[in-house]
């Protein structure tokens, strides 16, 4: 393993994504020197890197992930370890317990992993495609908005609103997907909108 | 926050008051712990428990929950009684010399115009007196002047008064009184950190005003090492926020019209304020360029001018809000059929869970999109004592929807302190899990299929909705942040020269500052403009450049207004444009223009005797008297939670916030200190992250159980041991769990009664990988803020009991 | 490398030789090293309790970075979870709740617990296994679980009690935390202190953190802890895991951290017979010991193996 660490191409300011080597950036060299038959091999060779950022708190740490593959290339990607990013002005390479553990959630044993329908009066989910279940949902939703859609109220004001279906988004997905949510909700004429920031 | 976590390390006092920085948010703490090693700063903590903030603190004083504005109207009433006001600032910064109406009072715990069966006020008495020139008054030593008038109203929070509501120790108080006394100074200041210990009450937002109060006496906001910061929760809580996604709220807090405002025009006439004093900059004037730019952004063409940008298809509301508690209430009254809980766990984070449980079994269908399996999505599941329900007789249709989580996924988040900071996708999605983004479009187009084929009701805003993306069933992040950014959609020439082009259709605009209401410009969320513009994706920045190690980072990500770090930091000048503390500069006034470390928040050439640094508030000045634009009062005042250990002292008749909103049949579901003896709270703890990590391994191995903390006397006195079960009861419900027995929590004394204190925290469900247990939202009373609806949480009652384990 | 200006604690790893190996071994359990031709900068792991705020992330870290799975446990009525250390945790957070007698105040204590990395360790003196532990010049002390025989013995030789021996394996082994021998023999400081979010842990050389340390307590003693100081004991000739204690003369209010700690007299013995009966000699003693160990599984040496001990070394005295 250590020629393969002393072999990697280390480029300081790496695309974008492509979290500089923590290695190369603490300037060791000798590695091939290293050998001890209780020390460890390397746990980190032969990774890719990705910034992101810590999924939690405000605070909103850089971390970095390892995987096995490269999404970038196309590649399936296992992510196998996950830091903090010394490079971050906040957190300096720190993680807090939660943080430190962020590698458990993206593997969770209870990740949901398929669409599923529960019907009416029924005691279990049944897995069903996304297609099915995209569909479903449109169909409930115009069902319901064309049926109490309110265009003017009482003193004849034009309100347009939708009041018998309500949303509440997500708080730790992207401002992107965010504006997504927005226009897609708003547009429907949903009031019933609300974010994790009211609790 | 008005500040950034980095810049905590220029402070010389950190007040820890409402929150719990070192469990809740350890890594940004840690500049916390850096003021302390390398400028000797101190740390006070003030809390219930003695927490693992306190652990680390100079100070600790203990106080009652829910009585943080008695005790900070204490500290005000302090400086003011020892002259420790920044006077200059004061005087030249804030609204203290204004003149209010004749009219205005307070007595008996309420302002005037209190309406009792309506829960409200009328609000009237509660303004400036303007003069002649439509300005408003201002003579400091007028007896009806701001200052006067708060000085009256703080006066009654003496040391002693203090003691008897809170139950902070007189001498414990005063310590903490003359500490942040000394930051009056110009060349000390503090900071205060804060988060959901004063938000969940019904009194929340006036627990963070009266701080902000404080801070300005002190002369503490818009200056290094201070300010008033929100430690938000949730990594995007303040970006979903920032872009609206509020009931009443348009992105970058322009508001959804009412159905009072029936045009344009009329929605127009009470936004976008004239000046109150002479040559103020009052931005919200630029309301109407915002607006329509982000009218243009959700509807492109369609918004004309001819149709008031689209002004229709807004949805008008009715009521206040359509908030988290509104909408249930309306659900448990079988007034609603659909709801979506995208990334939302409402079964365990809504107050009354019995009431959310019986509220959900009415809907007609529930969309769930989740990375994780959570309660919510499955509150019709039979989980024995942690979910007793009968399947069978729950109608509800529920569709989980697996969603990516942070690891696959790429886009900007926003940090408590405005940092938008891009990140990258670097992990394939199990199953078959989707971006949300995904989702929504497919929702999106499925529904416009529908409408385009069925036609229905009015369907315009729906089959017009601008979906400007290259794949229109998966739209990029990189897409939809140009979008949030903004653009020209038209040519724009310059006013000068009408053959100029200055910004071509298409491209980016550079800032809001170039945004229009003619419909040339199209914007998501003008706060977020700039943060994609011509330069590329600013969000992306990774420069650890700090000139002068400001702990700026300006180059580092971008941060919302324009990059600027610090907000209002044209106050850390003085009133001819000199920093208050040269050791501490932050923005300077060069005789021509503003410069220095930040970009200032202020027009650059706008001479610093004559333009105030709040740009935002017609004033041009911070209010001390927040004329009628809270609901409970101008000024913060002590009201007890809506369920108490003890009665109000101020006005004994009071109970809770005179103007919180309560449904009908929730008054009778609050308990009272007979029946109820111990003073609860909730919380959370470091090991965990609310509802989440209990999925994840690690988290789970630190903090298995739900448990209860009691402190050593009433553990006592009930013959409770730790690592035995109790059961813990209010009106509402009743739970099980493990009890910590601690010298962390001492009883305290509240007008001559022994008040205990039961701390419950909150990470535990049905599903995951901890042991199964319960939430403090079994327990909670359904009452929100009176102005911004967030549950009491933090201050309740309940009984408790040993009982025997389940058998194993 | 980031361009930070304003300086946090030192930074990990500065001045460090690197890259260390069997060539840079001064101590080998129950046999003989040559010396090194080198002497490696000695490392050291300073942890401020007086800036700790008992998050475990540290405990998280170190579980991530080893690829430890410890069970999920209960709760028993306090913060001490997962409540000592185990084969599959190196490190816990021991809570103290302690009044101060003189100030009357509440001051919670928390002190993570885990390998001192001595520079006389006193399990390294005890195993009877040849080469299953070994010490560095840089003064860490590692388990090679290839050679390690599972006998408990090092845990009878530490003063503070902190290697735990597998009890499920088909082969007991000894586990304790390694200071990250892996991180360190790249340029990386351990696990724990990269993570902890308040640099109450940091990592450099010894001397560095001695010098942190002095910062440390001149920040403490201004604050009113007039006895703050090191704990560096000299009864195990120093640690290379040292802690900054606001209360040093009284260590043992830190969750029982040893005001004087050495190496046992029984493991003196030993370390005696060693060098003249050599491990040959004693090789029937020490399987019976296995045999022991295997069938009652205890984390510690019984009192039958310390009474055969000093009976091999023909004496009940020191």
């Amino acid at each position: 393993m250590n020629m393969e660490l002393s072999r990697r191409q280390f480029m300081k300011g790496a695309s974008a994504g492509i979290a500089g080597t923590t290695l190369g950036a603490l300037g060791f060299g000798d590695i091939e020197a290293a050998y001890a038959s209780s020390i460890r091999p390397w746990k980190l060779a032969n990774l890719t890197e990705t910034r992101n950022t810590c999924t939690y708190c405000s605070v909103a740490c850089g971390i970095i992930m390892y995987s096995k593959g490269d999404l970038k290339k196309g590649e399936k990607a296992d992510i196998v370890h996950i830091e903090g990013d010394p490079d971050h002005p906040t957190n300096r390479g720190t993680l807090c317990p939660k943080g430190a553990a962020l590698l458990d959630i993206v593997h969770a044993k209870t990740r949901t992993l398929y669409p599923q329908i529960r019907k009416p009066g029924s005691d279990k989910f049944e897995r069903v495609s996304w297609d099915v279940a995209l569909d479903r949902v449109a169909r409930l939703m115009k069902d319901d908005r064309d049926k109490n859609f309110i265009a003017k109220n009482g003193d004849g004001v034009t309100v347009n609103r939708w009041l018998t279906t309500g949303f509440l988004a997500a708080s730790a997905t992207t401002n992107e997907t965010a504006w997504a949510t927005y226009k897609v909700v708003r547009s429907t004429g949903i009031l019933a909108f609300d974010n994790q920031a009211r609790v | 926050m008005t500040n950034s976590w980095t810049d905590i390390k220029n402070t010389d006092l950190v007040v820890i008051m409402g929150g719990n920085a070192a469990e809740a948010h350890p890594c940004g703490f840690k500049w916390v712990t850096e003021a302390k090693a390398n400028r000797g700063a101190k740390l006070i903590v003030v809390d219930p428990r003695f927490t693992r903030s306190a652990a680390v603190a100079d100070y600790y004083a203990p106080i009652r929950q829910g009585t943080d504005i008695a005790f900070l109207l204490g500290v005000m009433n302090y400086c003011i009684a020892n002259n420790k006001v920044q006077w200059e600032y004061v005087k030249a910064f804030t609204n203290a010399p204004y003149i209010i109406k004749e009219g205005f009072g307070y007595q008996d715990g309420l302002f005037t115009g209190y309406d009792e069966a309506k829960r409200d006020y009328n609000k009237s008495t509660w303004d400036y007196e303007l003069g002649a020139d439509g300005y408003v008054k201002s003579d400091i030593d007028h007896p009806r002047s701001v200052w006067n008038l708060m000085k009256k109203h703080v006066s009654v929070y003496t040391p002693e008064m203090v003691e008897r509501i809170c139950g902070t120790p007189k001498d414990k108080f005063l310590k903490v009184a003359e500490m942040i006394s000394e930051c009056s100074s110009p060349t000390k200041t503090m900071t205060s950190m804060y988060a959901l210990g004063w938000t969940q009450h019904s009194k929340g937002s006036q627990n963070i005003r009266c701080m902000a109060m404080l801070q300005l006496i002190l002369g503490n906001i818009g200056v290094r090492g201070g300010g008033m910061n929100a430690l938000r929760g949730h990594s995007n809580i303040q970006g979903l926020t920032d872009l609206g996604l509020m009931s009443n709220l348009l992105p970058g807090y322009l508001t959804i019209p009412n159905e009072k405002e029936a045009t344009l025009d009329v929605y127009m006439s009470t936004r976008g304020f004239k000046p109150l004093r002479p040559n103020q900059m009052s931005y919200w004037q630029n309301y109407k360029k915002f607006f329509v730019s982000f009218q243009k952004a959700m509807w492109g063409s369609a918004a004309t001018p001819e149709n008031n940008f689209a002004y229709d298809y807004l949805p008008k509301l009715d009521v206040p809000s359509y908030d988290v508690l509104r909408v249930f209430e309306l659900m448990h009254q079988g007034k609603v059929n659909g709801y979506f809980c995208q990334g939302f766990n409402p079964l365990l984070s809504a107050p009354n869970r019995k009431k959310l449980t019986a509220a959900l079994s009415k809907l007609k269908y529930l969309v769930v999109m989740d990375p994780l399996q959570t309660e919510t999505a499955r509150f019709w599941q039979n989980h024995g004592e942690y979910n007793e329900v009968n399947s069978g007789s729950i109608q509800t249709e529920v569709i989980e929807l697996p969603t990516t989580c942070f690891a696959e996924d790429e886009g900007s988040l926003t940090n408590s302190g405005r940092w938008l900071q891009w990140h990258w996708a670097g992990g394939t999605p199990p199953g078959e899990a989707k971006h949300d983004s995904w989702i929504m479009s497919q929702i999106h187009l499925r529904l416009k299929a529908l409408y385009q084929k069925e036609g229905g009701a009015f369907s315009d805003p729906i089959l017009k909705l601008d979906w400007r993306y290259k794949d229109p069933g998966s739209p990029t992040s990189e897409e939809l942040a140009k979008e949030v950014n903004g653009y020209a959609t038209e040519d724009i020439t310059d006013p000068n020269d009408a053959t100029k082009v200055v910004l071509a259709k298409g491209k980016q605009v550079v800032s809001f500052a170039v945004l229009r209401d003619d419909g040339k410009t199209a914007c998501g969320c003008w706060i977020y403009s700039g943060s994609f513009n011509e330069a590329g994706n600013n969000m992306a920045r990774r420069s650890t450049n700090d000139p002068d190690s400001t702990g700026a980072y300006p180059t580092w990500a971008w941060s919302w207004p324009v990059n600027r770090r610090i907000l209002y930091n044209r106050a850390s000048a003085d009133i001819n444009g000199k920093p208050w503390d040269d050791s501490r500069k932050l923005l300077w006034w060069d005789g021509s223009k503003w410069t220095g470390y930040d970009v200032p928040d202020i027009l650059p050439t706008a001479k610093p005797d004559v333009v105030g640094p709040f740009i935002m508030n017609p004033e041009g000045t911070a209010r001390l008297f927040t004329r009628g634009l809270m609901r409970d009062g101008p000024f913060p005042a002590h009201y007890e939670p809506f369920e108490a250990p003890v009665v109000n002292v101020l006005a004994p008749k009071i109970r809770g916030n005179p103007v919180a909103r309560v449904f009908k049949g929730d008054m009778e579901q609050f308990g009272d200190a007979k029946e109820f003896p111990y003073a609860a709270t909730s919380y959370r703890l470091t090991e965990h992250f609310h509802f989440w990590t209990k999925h994840a391994h690690n988290p789970a191995v630190m903090q298995p159980e739900f448990f209860v903390e009691i402190g050593e006397e009433l553990a006592k006195q009930k013959g409770i041991t730790g690592g035995g079960w109790v059961r813990v009861w209010s009106k509402r419900g009743s739970v099980k769990a493990k009890a910590v027995v601690t010298k962390r929590i001492k009883p305290l004394q509240c007008d001559g009664k022994t008040v205990h204190i039961v701390g419950i925290p909150l990470h535990w469900g049905f599903m995951g990988e901890t042991k199964k247990g319960f939430g403090p939202n079994s327990l909670t009373p359904y009452v929100g803020d009176a102005n911004i609806e967030t549950p009491e949480y933090k201050a309740f009652l309940v009984d408790i009991e040993s009982i025997t384990g389940p058998t194993a | 490398m980031a361009n930070f200006e304003f300086v946090l604690p030192p930074a990990p790893t500065t001045n460090i030789k690197v890259a260390f190996g069997e060539g840079d071994l001064v101590a080998r359990s129950a046999s003989s090293v040559p010396p090194p031709a080198k002497q490696l900068t000695p490392v050291a792991k300073l942890i401020d309790v007086s800036k700790c705020i008992g998050c475990k992330a540290c405990e998280v870290a170190c579980l991530e970075w080893n690829n430890l799975r410890h069970p999920i446990g209960i709760n028993t009525g306090s913060y001490n979870i997962p409540p000592d250390l185990d084969p599959n945790i190196f490190t816990v957070m021991r809570f103290t709740e302690w009044v101060n007698p003189e100030t009357k105040n509440l001051e919670w204590l928390i002190r993570k617990d885990g390998c001192m990395h001595c520079v006389d360790p006193g399990c390294l003196k005890a195993c009877p296994a040849p080469g299953a532990i070994v010490q560095y010049s840089n003064g860490i002390v590692d388990f090679d679980h290839e050679k390690c025989i599972g006998c408990g013995y090092c845990v009878r030789g530490c003063p503070f009690n902190i290697p735990r021996i597998s009890r499920n394996a088909d082969q007991p082994k000894a586990y304790k935390c390694t200071l990250c021998s892996d991180r360190v023999a790249v340029g990386q400081g351990p696990a724990c202190a990269k993570s902890c979010p308040t640099h109450a842990i940091v990592f450099g050389t010894k001397d560095e953190m001695k010098k942190h340390a002095e910062g440390r307590i001149k920040d403490l003693k201004s604050r009113g802890f007039s006895n703050a100081g090191l704990y560096d004991p000299p009864g195990v000739g120093g640690t290379h895991v040292m802690y900054v204690l606001a209360h040093a003369d009284k260590p043992e209010i830190y969750a029982g951290l040893p005001k004087d700690p050495k190496i046992s007299t029984v493991v003196e013995i030993w370390k005696g017979l060693f060098k003249y009966a050599g491990f040959i000699a004693i090789g029937g003693l020490a399987a019976v010991s296995v045999l022991h160990q295997v069938i009652a599984g205890p984390n510690r040496v019984s009192r039958a193996d310390e009474d055969n001990a000093k009976r091999l070394a023909g004496s009940d005295k020191k």
